[in-house]
């Protein structure tokens, strides 16, 4: 293969996968009418719901674990500088370079000049949602740069040309027959060829995953990765993984470089034995995830680098409300429960963030800049189920209506009718006359109630019918009968 | 004014309202979480969890050192791990501190000098010993010692056969974290490579050791 090569052949640079997204009623609307989309959902957030409600009920200590890891999320981000330079200052005492990006774009020139320096044209990728949110390997690519994914479910979204549509599981959205058919495709494009006779039953899809990727691995230079945790104290990383695929891009190659956002910081490595319990029970369901690796500075004469990313994490910061999404450890539990990711998908949400955390966190993030980021957090049903299974306890509701009354202030067509509406509405109900008279003329004209209401209120009625007014208020019943 | 300067001076601002007085330790962390437990036979819990986990467990510290009597228990636990090892057969990594009596009969290799990826890839397992275990997650940590060797060496093979001294298992994360050194490079290990990616269905074997074979001595 000739040329670097980037997920979304279509893709230009920065945030380019997913500029032009609709707003969230529309792109839903799509992915709801895919039946075969939301049987593959279905089947997958139920099966990771039952594994996690098991392995959390069988922890007698989940309601204390929950508070601790909210408290100590709390405690870093009240003093974030302190913990930050604290965090550099142990890396670099461990043999480790330490970067700071303000933006994606900042994060991109860093790692590309890193890569570059090494002579290198290819890297070996752990998952990371930091990497994704910035578009690491388009930037990559643009530089000539060639990022391999190694993770399976990052590996079939490559393949496919897709884009993520989970956090944990980022090719959720298909099932084992498009993803035979995918490997069978593509993995030729890319390097060792899928077996002639691939089955599709999930084994032998993984081992046509080892066959592919073990090559690439054994002759890497450069890995990258994010960080599940950076321990302020220590100056030691962690990454939690399923496959081993992390394990060999962070360990294999001589140079490695982890981008981490800055919230991604506790303060001590006793901290760690509370995320350590909570975060794998509570995003694949299991006691421990099968390899968690963790390390300081330059472990075993690695070259190592580390990117801290802020590219909107201040301004979330910044929220009083809303900052408490920064406690997020991208556990995913919220996306699994979630009755609107279950039949939306996580496509629909335009972002690497789907689902209830992906609704207050993009549009903080980004700055509820389109149309798109101001529809997210509406994408809610408010049920509360995001809240009782986080790990963190982000009262994930109370920032969708925070978020919510500043998209109402901010304006809008829609908004300046419904403020409208509603003044009317308090004149008349203040006026027993008023009222009165009103609810005659209803009951009088009813026959003429329209089923759609006219201009800006038709989205009201885009999903509702008007109920039918009765012919006499009670208030005439009660005159004629009493 | 450097991006680090302009991030910390962001973050700042973005923390005016929190006193200027309040220092970290002022935000209070609740940890009344249990660090320890009772429960049944940490042995038997081990067991149980890696088991669960698909991994392949032998337990030489009951029987076989039962029947050999008192004198020589851990010659025979050496006996079983070199057993073992000979039975599965094949090419065997060994870190420079796993003791010379678990590879009597073996074809083993030293990594000393380190043995190239390519080398490491064509070996038929790997023998370590371990950090610590971890009964209740099934867990496995390495350290790096002399006896586990670096983190390459118990990875590339596809059989990885550890063991785990009876002293070395504790009961819960908070337990372990205590027993670790942070400044060394830790891997835990819950049974043996695993993938949920395809329908969140759990299938074992990906890049790492496709079979974890656990000895207790």
């Amino acid at each position: 293969m000739t040329g670097a090569r980037a997920r979304g052949a279509g893709a230009t640079g920065v945030s380019g996968t997913f500029v032009g997204m609709p707003a969230f009623p529309i792109a839903s609307a799509k992915a709801v009418g895919d039946s075969q989309l939301r049987h593959n959902l279905h089947k997958a957030t139920h099966t990771i719901r039952g594994k996690r409600a098991a392995v959390v009920g069988e922890q007698p200590d989940w309601t204390e674990l929950r508070a601790a890891g909210a408290a100590i999320k709390n405690r870093v981000l009240r003093h974030l500088d302190v913990y930050l330079e604290q965090l550099e200052a142990a890396v670099v005492k461990a043999g480790g370079h330490v970067h700071w990006a303000a933006d994606a774009a900042e994060a991109n020139r860093i790692v590309t000049a890193l890569v570059k320096a090494t002579g290198e044209t290819e890297v070996v990728k752990v998952k990371s949602m930091a990497t994704q949110e910035i578009e690491l390997n388009e930037a990559l690519a643009d530089a000539g740069i060639t990022a391999y994914e190694t993770d399976l479910a990052e590996l079939i979204v490559q393949l496919g040309d897709d884009r993520p549509s989970h956090i944990l599981v980022p090719a959720i959205h298909r099932n084992r027959a498009e993803i035979r058919e995918i490997f069978q495709r593509s993995m030729s494009e890319w390097g060792r060829p899928a077996p002639a006779d691939l089955a599709d039953d999930p084994p032998a899809l993984a081992e046509a995953a080892r066959l592919h990727l073990r090559e690439r691995f054994l002759a890497a230079k450069v890995g990258i990765s994010g960080a599940n945790f950076a321990v302020a104290e220590t100056g030691t990383l962690v990454v939690l993984e399923s496959e081993g695929n992390g394990r060999m891009c962070l360990t294999l190659p001589e140079t490695l470089i982890s981008v981490v956002g800055i919230e991604k910081l506790v303060p001590t490595w006793q901290d760690l034995e509370v995320f350590m319990q909570t975060l794998p029970r509570s995003s694949t369901g299991e006691r421990m995830n099968p390899y968690t690796s963790m390390w300081t500075g330059a472990a075993e004469g690695q070259e190592f680098h580390l990117v801290l990313l802020d590219n909107g994490r201040t301004d979330v910061l910044a929220d009083q409300v809303g900052r408490q999404a920064l406690r997020c450890i991208r556990c995913s539990a919220c996306l699994n429960v979630c009755p609107v990711y279950e039949r939306a998908g996580g496509h629909a949400y335009g972002s690497v963030y789907p689902g209830p955390i992906g609704a207050i966190l993009t549009p903080q993030l980004r700055g509820m800049s389109s149309e798109l980021d101001e529809s997210l957090p509406y994408a809610s049903t408010l049920c509360g189920a995001c809240y009782d299974v986080c790990p963190v306890e982000i009262n994930i509701p109370e920032v969708l209506l925070d978020l919510r009354a500043k998209v109402a202030a901010a304006g809008g067509k829609g908004h300046r009718v419904e403020r409208l509406a509603m003044a009317g509405a308090r004149r008349v109900l203040e006026s027993p006359g008023l009222l009165k008279a009103g609810q005659r003329a209803a009951g009088r004209f009813r026959r003429l109630t329209p089923r759609r209401l006219p201009g800006p209120l038709a989205g009201w009625t885009d999903t509702r019918d008007i109920p039918a007014p009765p012919p006499q208020s009670f208030r005439e019943w009660w005159e004629r009968n009493r | 004014m450097s991006t680090r300067d302009q991030i910390l001076a962001k973050v700042r601002a973005a923390l005016a309202d929190v006193p200027a007085d309040e220092r970290p330790e002022d935000v209070a962390v609740p940890r009344d979480y249990q660090r320890s437990r009772a429960g049944t036979d940490i042995v038997d819990l081990l067991i149980d969890r890696l088991v669960d986990y698909k991994a392949v467990v032998h337990h030489t510290a009951s029987a076989a050192v039962g029947a050999a009597g008192h004198a020589d228990a851990s010659g025979v636990a050496d006996a079983v791990v070199a057993r073992l090892l000979v039975a599965r057969g094949g090419r065997i990594g060994a870190p420079v501190g796993v003791p010379e009596e678990w590879l009597e009969g073996v074809d083993a290799v030293r990594d000393d000098p380190v043995l190239p990826a390519a080398e490491l890839d064509a070996l038929d397992g790997v023998v370590t010993g371990c950090a610590l275990a971890i009964a209740e997650t099934g867990t496995i940590v390495l350290d790096g010692s002399p006896d586990q060797g670096r983190r390459a060496l118990t990875l590339v093979p596809d059989h990885h056969l550890c063991v785990v001294r009876l002293d070395q298992i504790v009961r819960t994360v908070p337990e372990a974290l205590a027993r670790l050194d942070p400044s060394r490079p830790l891997t835990w290990i819950s049974g043996p490579s695993a993938t949920s990616d395809i329908e969140l269905d759990r299938v074992e074997g990906v890049h790492g050791p496709r079979t974890l074979e656990v000895v207790i001595i």
